[in-house]
C-alpha cells in the first residue's frame, strides 16, 4: 500500500491543484524528497523570481558586451578600480553570466517540478465529475437553507446550464471554470517552450553584416560577410543560398537634418539577382529562413588614381565611415598597385560642406555640396607583412606625405595632380548600405510560445473557477441546502450565488 | 508637414485639462475635509446630548452651520470635473494626433500625456463599476496633476514627424499597449501605496498608538481590503496587456533590428517590470506574502516601470533613445 505524499484534506473545498506545503518525512528518500518539494514550492519560486529581477538590474544600467563592446571598453578605461572587479563578476555579460543562468535554470526546474504534478492533477480533474457534496454546507463562504422539496434539483440543473453538473440521488454537485487552470498551465508551459525557442536560436542561429556600395552585391555565404556572429552549433551549410545586389540607396531628410526615410532598392535571387525589392527600416527582405535588414548607410566617393607611369591603378568607389549625424565621414584610400611607390590617402568626406577656420565640416546629411578632403602619402603601405590590416586605417610609418601633409579639397570631377607625377580624381559619389542577414530557426517556436503565454494568461486571470452544491434533506418538511465556493473574486461570486438561490426558490 | 496651430491647440487643451484635474482634486479633498468636520460636529453634538441628559449646561448647535458645505455635493461636483477634464484631455490628445498626422504617442511628452489619460480613465471606470468610492479621487488626481505638469514642462516636444525606426504600424500596437498597461500600473502603484498607509494606520489604531502624517491620512482612505482588491484588479487587467506589449515589441524589433530580443536597456527594464508584476500575482496567492508584502512588490514594480520609461530614455544609451 502506498502512503499518500500529501496530507489528505477535503478535496471538495480545495478548489486548486496547487501542491501543499512540504513535510519532512523519514527514510532514505525523505530528505531528498523534502529538498525537491522545497525547490518546487511556491515560496522558492517566488524568491527565485525576485532574484531574477534583481539579477537583471545591472544589465539595465551597465553597458553590456553583447550589445555595445565599445562602451564596455570605455567604461573599463574610465573606471580602473571598479571596472575590472565588475568585469570579474561578469557584470558586463550579465545575461550569459554563471549567476544569472543559475537563477533562471533553477527557476525553470522549479517551474517544471511544479507543473508536471499540476498538469497530471488537472487532467484528472478534467475527466472527473465534480466532487461530492461536503457534509456541512453552511460552513462554505456562500450558503443558504430553506424548506423545499426535491423539485429544486431539476430547477438547479436548468439554472446551471454551462456548468458541469452531476446528480447523485438527492444531491447535486456543479463546477465551472476549468479553463482557468488550463490557461494557467498553458501559460507556464509556454514559458518553458519560449526558453527552448531562445536556446534553439542561440545554438543554431547566424548573424552576419556586410557593407555594400551601390552597384555591387553579396551572396549569403560565410566568406562574404565583414562580421559574423554564428551560434555554437551553427553549420555553414544551413545558410539559405541567395545573392543580393544594391541598385540604389536613397535617404530623405527634414530641413533640420533629421532622417525621414531610408530606402535600399535591391535585386535578389536564389542564383542570380534579378527580382527587385525595397529594403527599408521595418521592412526586411525574407528569403526562406533568412532575413536581410538595412542597418546603416553612408557615402562612397568614386575615386580614380593614376600612378607616375600614367596607368589607372585604382578606379572604384571607396566607402567612408560616417562620424557625425551630419555625415562628416572618414575615408582611407590604399593604392598598393601604384608604381614605383605605393600610394595612400586619408581624409574626410563631407556631403554638405562648410568651411570654418580652415576646417571642413558638414551641415546637412544629404548630398548638397560634396567635397573630398585628402592628405596623400607615398611609400610602403605595409600590406606585405602578413599582419591583417583594416581597410579603414592607414599605417603611415613607412610613408612620406605629399606637400608636407597639407590637405587637398576636391569637388566632384576635380583632379589632384600629385607632386612628382600621378593624379587622383574624385569622379562622383555613390552611397553604400550595411545589411544584416539573420537566420534564427528558433523564432517560430518562440512566437508560438508567445501566443500561448498571452492566451494562457488571459484565461488564467479572467476565468473564474467555482463550485456549487445542492442537497435535499428528507424530513417533514424536507429542507434544501445550497452552498458555493469560489477562490477568485468572491464579491462577484456572492452576487452570482444570490441570483442562483433566487431562481431555485422560485 | 505638422500643423502648428493644431499642435498649439493640443498643448493649450492639455494645460486646461491639468487645471480642471487640479480643481477636481480640490473638490475631492473638500468632500473629505467637510465629511471629517461633520463627523466631529456629530461627535460634539452627541456628547452635548449626553451632557444635557446628565443635567449639565445645555449647548445647542445650529443645524445650518453643519450643512454649510454638503460633502456629497462637493464630491459629485469633483467627479463631474474629473469627467470634464477627461474630455478636454481626450481632445488634447486627438488634436496632437491630427497636428502631427500620426498616432499621438510618438515621443516622451505625448507618451506621458497618454499614460495619465489611461490612469484617469481606469479610475473613472473603477468608480463607475463600484469597485471604489470616488473620494479616492483626491489621492489619484494629485499624482496625475504632478505627472502631467512635469511632462509638460520637462519633456515638451512640438508636434513633428517620427524618426524612421518608429515609422511602422507596430507603433500603433506596441506603444498603445505599453501606454495602456503603464497607465493602469501607475494607478495600481498609487493604490498599493495607499493600501500600505491604510493598513499601517489600522495597525496603529488597533494598538491604540498615535498616528502621524502620512499614516494619519489612513483615516480618509477606503478600507484596506478594498484598496488591496482594487490594486489587484487593475494589475490583473494590466499584466496581460503589458505581456502583449512586450511581445508586440519583440515582433517589431524582429522586423526593425533583426532580432526579437537583445537585452537592450529598455527591454531589460520591461523584463524586470514584468517579472516583478508576475511576482506580485504569485505573492498575492502565497501564504506569508499576502497583504503588505505583496503591496510592496506592486510598489517596487511600479518603480521599475518608471525607471523603464524615464531613467532609461534619459540617462541610459540604448536603441530606444528617441525623445
Amino acid at each position: 500500500m502506498t502512503v499518500p505524499d500529501v496530507v489528505q484534506v477535503d478535496e471538495a473545498t480545495r478548489l486548486t491543484t496547487q501542491p501543499l506545503a512540504p513535510q519532512l518525512r523519514s527514510g532514505v528518500l525523505g530528505p531528498l524528497r523534502f529538498g525537491w518539494r522545497r525547490l518546487t514550492s511556491m515560496r522558492t519560486a517566488l524568491l527565485l523570481l525576485f532574484l531574477l529581477a534583481l539579477a537583471s538590474v545591472p544589465g539595465g544600467f551597465l553597458p553590456q558586451r553583447r550589445i555595445n563592446p565599445l562602451r564596455v571598453q570605455s567604461y573599463l578605461e574610465k573606471h580602473t578600480t571598479v571596472g575590472p572587479l565588475l568585469d570579474r563578476l561578469q557584470m558586463f555579460d550579465v545575461f550569459s553570466s554563471a549567476w544569472f543562468s543559475a537563477i533562471y535554470l533553477l527557476l525553470f526546474i522549479s517551474l517544471v517540478g511544479c507543473l508536471l504534478p499540476r498538469t497530471r492533477l488537472h487532467l484528472r480533474a478534467l475527466r472527473a465529475a465534480p466532487p461530492a457534496v461536503p457534509k456541512v454546507l453552511t460552513r462554505l463562504p456562500a450558503s443558504d437553507t430553506w424548506e423545499g422539496d426535491a423539485d429544486v434539483l431539476a430547477r438547479a440543473e436548468k439554472a446551471l446550464r454551462g456548468w458541469r453538473v452531476v446528480r447523485r440521488g438527492d444531491e447535486l454537485s456543479a463546477e465551472r471554470g476549468y479553463l482557468r487552470e488550463t490557461g494557467n498551465l498553458v501559460f507556464h508551459l509556454s514559458l518553458v517552450l519560449l526558453l527552448v525557442g531562445i536556446a534553439v536560436g542561440a545554438f543554431r542561429g547566424f548573424k552576419g553584416t556586410v557593407l555594400v556600395v551601390e552597384g555591387t552585391g553579396f551572396s549569403n555565404t560565410v566568406a562574404s560577410y565583414d562580421d559574423i556572429n554564428p551560434g555554437r552549433r551553427f553549420h555553414p551549410s544551413s545558410l539559405v543560398p541567395f545573392t543580393l545586389q544594391l541598385q540604389d540607396f536613397r535617404a530623405t531628410y527634414a530641413p533640420d537634418g533629421k532622417a525621414l526615410t531610408f530606402d535600399a532598392q535591391v535585386t535578389w535571387g536564389r542564383t542570380q539577382a534579378t527580382t527587385p525589392y525595397d529594403v527599408r527600416v521595418n521592412h526586411p527582405l525574407a528569403v526562406g529562413g533568412a532575413k536581410t535588414y538595412l542597418i546603416g548607410h553612408g557615402y562612397a566617393p568614386f575615386v580614380r588614381v593614376r600612378d607616375r607611369t600614367g596607368a589607372v591603378v585604382l578606379d572604384q568607389p571607396v566607402a567612408c565611415l560616417p562620424q557625425t549625424p551630419q555625415f562628416l565621414s572618414t575615408c582611407v584610400i590604399k593604392v598598393p598597385d601604384a608604381a614605383p611607390q605605393q600610394l595612400g590617402f586619408r581624409g574626410a568626406f563631407t556631403p554638405t560642406t562648410i568651411t570654418q577656420d580652415g576646417r571642413v565640416g558638414s551641415s546637412f546629411p544629404g548630398l548638397v555640396r560634396p567635397v573630398l578632403t585628402l592628405v596623400g602619402w607615398a611609400g610602403d603601405l605595409g600590406l606585405d607583412g602578413g599582419v591583417p590590416q583594416s581597410v579603414y586605417s592607414l599605417d603611415t610609418t613607412a610613408l612620406k606625405p605629399f606637400d608636407k601633409g597639407q590637405a587637398h579639397a576636391l569637388s566632384e570631377g576635380q583632379t589632384w595632380q600629385l607632386p612628382g607625377g600621378g593624379s587622383l580624381t574624385y569622379v562622383g559619389t555613390r552611397e553604400w548600405a550595411t545589411f544584416q542577414v539573420t537566420q534564427d530557426p528558433g523564432k517560430r517556436l518562440a512566437l508560438l510560445a508567445a501566443v500561448g503565454i498571452v492566451g494562457g494568461l488571459m484565461l488564467s486571470l479572467f476565468v473564474r473557477r467555482r463550485r456549487v452544491w445542492v442537497r435535499v434533506r428528507p424530513g417533514a418538511p424536507s429542507t434544501v441546502e445550497v452552498g458555493g465556493l469560489s477562490r477568485t473574486d468572491p464579491e462577484r461570486f456572492q452576487a452570482e450565488f444570490a441570483e442562483l438561490v433566487r431562481r431555485l426558490r422560485e | 508637414m505638422p500643423d502648428k496651430g493644431l499642435g498649439q491647440l493640443g498643448d493649450g487643451l492639455l494645460f486646461t485639462a491639468v487645471v480642471v484635474y487640479a480643481l477636481a482634486m480640490l473638490g475631492f479633498a473638500g468632500e473629505q475635509a467637510s465629511r471629517k468636520a461633520r463627523q466631529s460636529v456629530t461627535a460634539v453634538r452627541d456628547s452635548t446630548q449626553v451632557l444635557v441628559g446628565s443635567g449639565g449646561p445645555s449647548v445647542t448647535l445650529p443645524a445650518e452651520t453643519v450643512t454649510s458645505l454638503n460633502p456629497s455635493r462637493a464630491g459629485r461636483f469633483a467627479l463631474a470635473l474629473t469627467g470634464l477634464g477627461w474630455l478636454v484631455h481626450l481632445s488634447s490628445i486627438t488634436a496632437r494626433g491630427f497636428a502631427a498626422h500620426r498616432v499621438p504617442w510618438g515621443n516622451m511628452y505625448e507618451f506621458s500625456s497618454c499614460v495619465a489619460f489611461v490612469a484617469v480613465t481606469a479610475f473613472l471606470v473603477l468608480v463607475a463599476r463600484g469597485y471604489v468610492e470616488r473620494s479616492l479621487g483626491a489621492f489619484v488626481m494629485l499624482p496625475v496633476v504632478l505627472y502631467l505638469g512635469l511632462a509638460a514642462t520637462k519633456l515638451y516636444t512640438a508636434a513633428g514627424p517620427l524618426v524612421p525606426a518608429l515609422n511602422s504600424y507596430w507603433i500603433k500596437i506596441h506603444v498603445a499597449a505599453a501606454v495602456t498597461a503603464s497607465g493602469a500600473f501607475l494607478l495600481s502603484g498609487v493604490v498599493a501605496l495607499l493600501y500600505l498607509l491604510r493598513s499601517r494606520y489600522d495597525e496603529l489604531t488597533a494598538a491604540e498608538r498615535p498616528t502621524r502624517f502620512p499614516v494619519s491620512l489612513g483615516a480618509q482612505l477606503p478600507a484596506a481590503p478594498v484598496l488591496d482588491r482594487v490594486s489587484y484588479v487593475v494589475i490583473a487587467f494590466a499584466f496581460p496587456v503589458w505581456t502583449f506589449a512586450i511581445i508586440a515589441g519583440a515582433i517589431w524589433a524582429e522586423a526593425a533590428w533583426g532580432r526579437y530580443w537583445g537585452w537592450d536597456p529598455k527591454e531589460t527594464w520591461s523584463f524586470i517590470t514584468w517579472v516583478l508584476y508576475a511576482g506580485y500575482l504569485h505573492a498575492r496567492a502565497t501564504a506569508g506574502w499576502k497583504g503588505r508584502k505583496a503591496a510592496w512588490v506592486a510598489v517596487a514594480a511600479a518603480c521599475a516601470l518608471i525607471v523603464d520609461y524615464y531613467v532609461v530614455n534619459i540617462f541610459v544609451v540604448g536603441l530606444h533613445s528617441y525623445a
